[in-house]
């Protein structure tokens, strides 16, 4: 038995002569959670398209809870998913919506009620899809996703839309469900979200995967920022001469000095700031977060 | 398949769509039978394209399906909408996407989608053949039409004929509108071609040259639901010609549209 949920190898998928997805190789390992980012059409939904059958792959391969991606057949009855956004019939309730993928797909109807109250939808469910908020839609669209009871959880940007209490509750969700075993392949534009929820990195730029590995990896070997500011703006240049002549990257960015380098330089820092007769009013070392790090990997601001 | 048949259902008995197109083949297949009725004595004709049909004809044996018989046509052209709406809708609302994660088997989507619309369009022409029936029989003393042939063997044959023919028609027509659903992926454009073409450009096409009319799709499924020449409503069409021709356009565009289907990538 197979200890990944994903595992692709040179997948690729070429529209014309345009790349959506060049060579992409990883590995997401069983029961964790798993975040997919990258910038917009950087190939996230084309990969997690490939994943589900929905698209043929131009060259590669993957394979899903050990099970080959050219049979979607024999493992999609394991997965739950919503990609690109949740898609119902608007005329019909929430529950008939619900009822009508349980029906096709050979799931117990009675589990509807249970995955509406789930999601926070029970007292709306007689209501019709399109009397929906964008959030209930969202919510309805994770519904759907846990229809199967899946082994494997694949959601495309489930956040958008929702408040931040309902970001909080999809998170606990999904920390739940990864506890239970599940394993969950999420991908999101709110950086700050996977930060809190994911174990594992896919990184994606221009169709092609820039990191992948644990989260912790990829905090661990980012470079450490001190940021400095002056109670004078004006000698925030004579601080960056300082740093700059004692080897270190640094930028005025937003009113402040930003220095590449380890944290216990910023003692030293301080002495010759003082030295230099500047007061400082604020000095604060610390690690670049996955936004910060996902900007710097792709290029993107 | 049978999953993908019964879930359609759960789509296609939801009310507005279910009793809405009942409504409108009752409306339909009443108007058809009682005009047949009450303008037996009009100048204007009492039938199709102002051809009258007489008391001795409608007091034969084939009488009492003559107004079922007119509506088959109709209920073609309602049987394309339905099923060019609920194919191409998959679409434009991305709803594909979630059926092919639950069944990704394309052809028994595509197979289950079409058994249960058939099922639709049976519960649709059993209704449309009930009602002409009663509205013949009820209109029939007061038209002075004769009605004894009607109940007897003849008469159920011919009943059962036009049965299995406007039958036919409508899974022919049902076809086509599917083809243009997979094909167009819109419901408003594949309605809209589907509906222009049949009422309006073959009848353009047949004006300008007369013999067109053996070789157009719609045409041949109109004189299917008739019964063909032999009866003498559809100007000629024979039925087995209707039957070949029509059938090798329903086959092809199938054909073609579940080829597309199956291999074409979901990207929306």
């Amino acid at each position: 038995m197979s200890n990944t949920a994903i595992s692709v190898s040179d997948l690729s998928k070429k529209y014309g002569e345009r790349m959506a997805v060049s060579h992409a190789s990883f590995e997401v390992p069983l029961g964790t959670i798993c975040g997919f980012v990258g910038p917009n059409g950087s190939g996230k939904t084309t990969t997690m398209r490939m994943l589900l059958g929905l698209i043929t792959p131009t060259g590669g391969t993957g394979e899903i809870l050990g099970e080959s991606i050219e049979h979607p057949e024999k493992y999609l009855p394991r997965v739950g998913a919503m990609i690109e956004g949740p898609a119902f019939y608007p005329a019909m309730s929430g529950s008939e919506n619900l009822k009508y993928l349980a029906e096709l797909g050979g799931f117990p109807t009675n589990r509807v009620q249970h995955l509406l109250d789930q999601v926070g939808l029970g007292d709306r469910s007689k209501s019709k899809y399109k009397t929906y908020s964008l959030g209930m839609k969202q919510r309805l669209g994770i519904a759907a996703a846990l229809l199967p009871d899946p082994k494997l959880l694949m959601l495309d940007e489930p956040t958008n839309g929702l408040d931040p209490e309902g970001i909080q509750e999809v998170r606990a969700l999904l920390r739940q469900l990864a506890n239970d075993g599940t394993s969950v392949f999420v991908s999101s534009h709110l950086l700050s979200e996977l930060e809190l929820i994911s174990d594992y990195l896919v990184m994606l730029r221009k169709g092609e995967v820039v990191f992948t590995g644990k989260m912790m990896e990829l905090m661990v070997n980012a470079q450490p920022v001190i940021i400095a500011k002056a109670a004078h703006d004006g000698d925030l240049v004579v601080l960056l001469e300082i740093a700059q002549k004692a080897g270190h990257h640094a930028v005025i960015r937003d009113g402040a000095l930003h220095v590449e380098g380890p944290a216990q330089w910023a003692v030293e820092f301080n002495r010759a700031a003082f030295d230099a007769g500047i007061t400082l009013s604020q000095l604060t070392p610390q690690l670049p977060n996955l936004e910060e790090t996902f900007f710097e990997m792709t290029g993107e601001k | 398949m049978w999953r993908v048949a019964l879930s359609e259902l759960r789509k296609l008995r939801r009310p507005t769509l279910f009793l809405g197109t009942m409504g409108a083949v009752i409306f339909f297949s009443a108007l058809f039978s009682s005009l047949l009725f009450l303008l037996i004595d009009s100048p204007d004709g009492n039938s199709d394209r102002g051809r009258t049909v007489g008391r001795e004809v409608l007091g034969l044996a084939t009488g009492v399906v003559q107004g079922f018989s007119n509506v088959g046509g109709f209920l073609g052209i309602i049987a394309l909408c339905v099923f060019a709406a609920q194919t191409a809708q998959e679409y434009t609302y991305g709803t594909l996407r979630n059926i092919l994660v639950r069944q990704p088997g394309r052809m028994r989507v595509l197979v289950g989608k079409f058994i249960a619309m058939n099922l639709f369009a049976l519960i649709m022409i059993t209704l449309s053949g009930l009602i002409s029936v009663s509205a013949s029989i009820l209109l029939a003393p007061r038209a002075k039409v004769s009605t004894e042939l009607w109940f007897t063997g003849d008469g159920r044959q011919a009943l059962l004929t036009t049965f299995i023919n406007i039958t036919v028609s409508v899974i022919g027509f049902g076809t086509i509108g599917m083809v243009l659903g997979l094909l167009l992926r819109s419901p408003i454009s594949a309605i809209s071609f589907g509906v222009l073409w049949l009422l309006i450009v073959e009848n353009l096409l047949i004006a300008v040259k007369n013999s067109l009319q053996d070789w157009l799709p719609g045409a041949q499924l109109t004189a299917i639901a008739s019964g063909g020449a032999q009866r003498g409503f559809s100007d000629g069409i024979e039925y087995s010609h209707a039957l070949l021709v029509g059938g090798i356009y329903v086959a092809v565009g199938a054909l073609v549209a579940s080829l597309l289907f199956v291999r074409r990538d979901v990207s929306n």
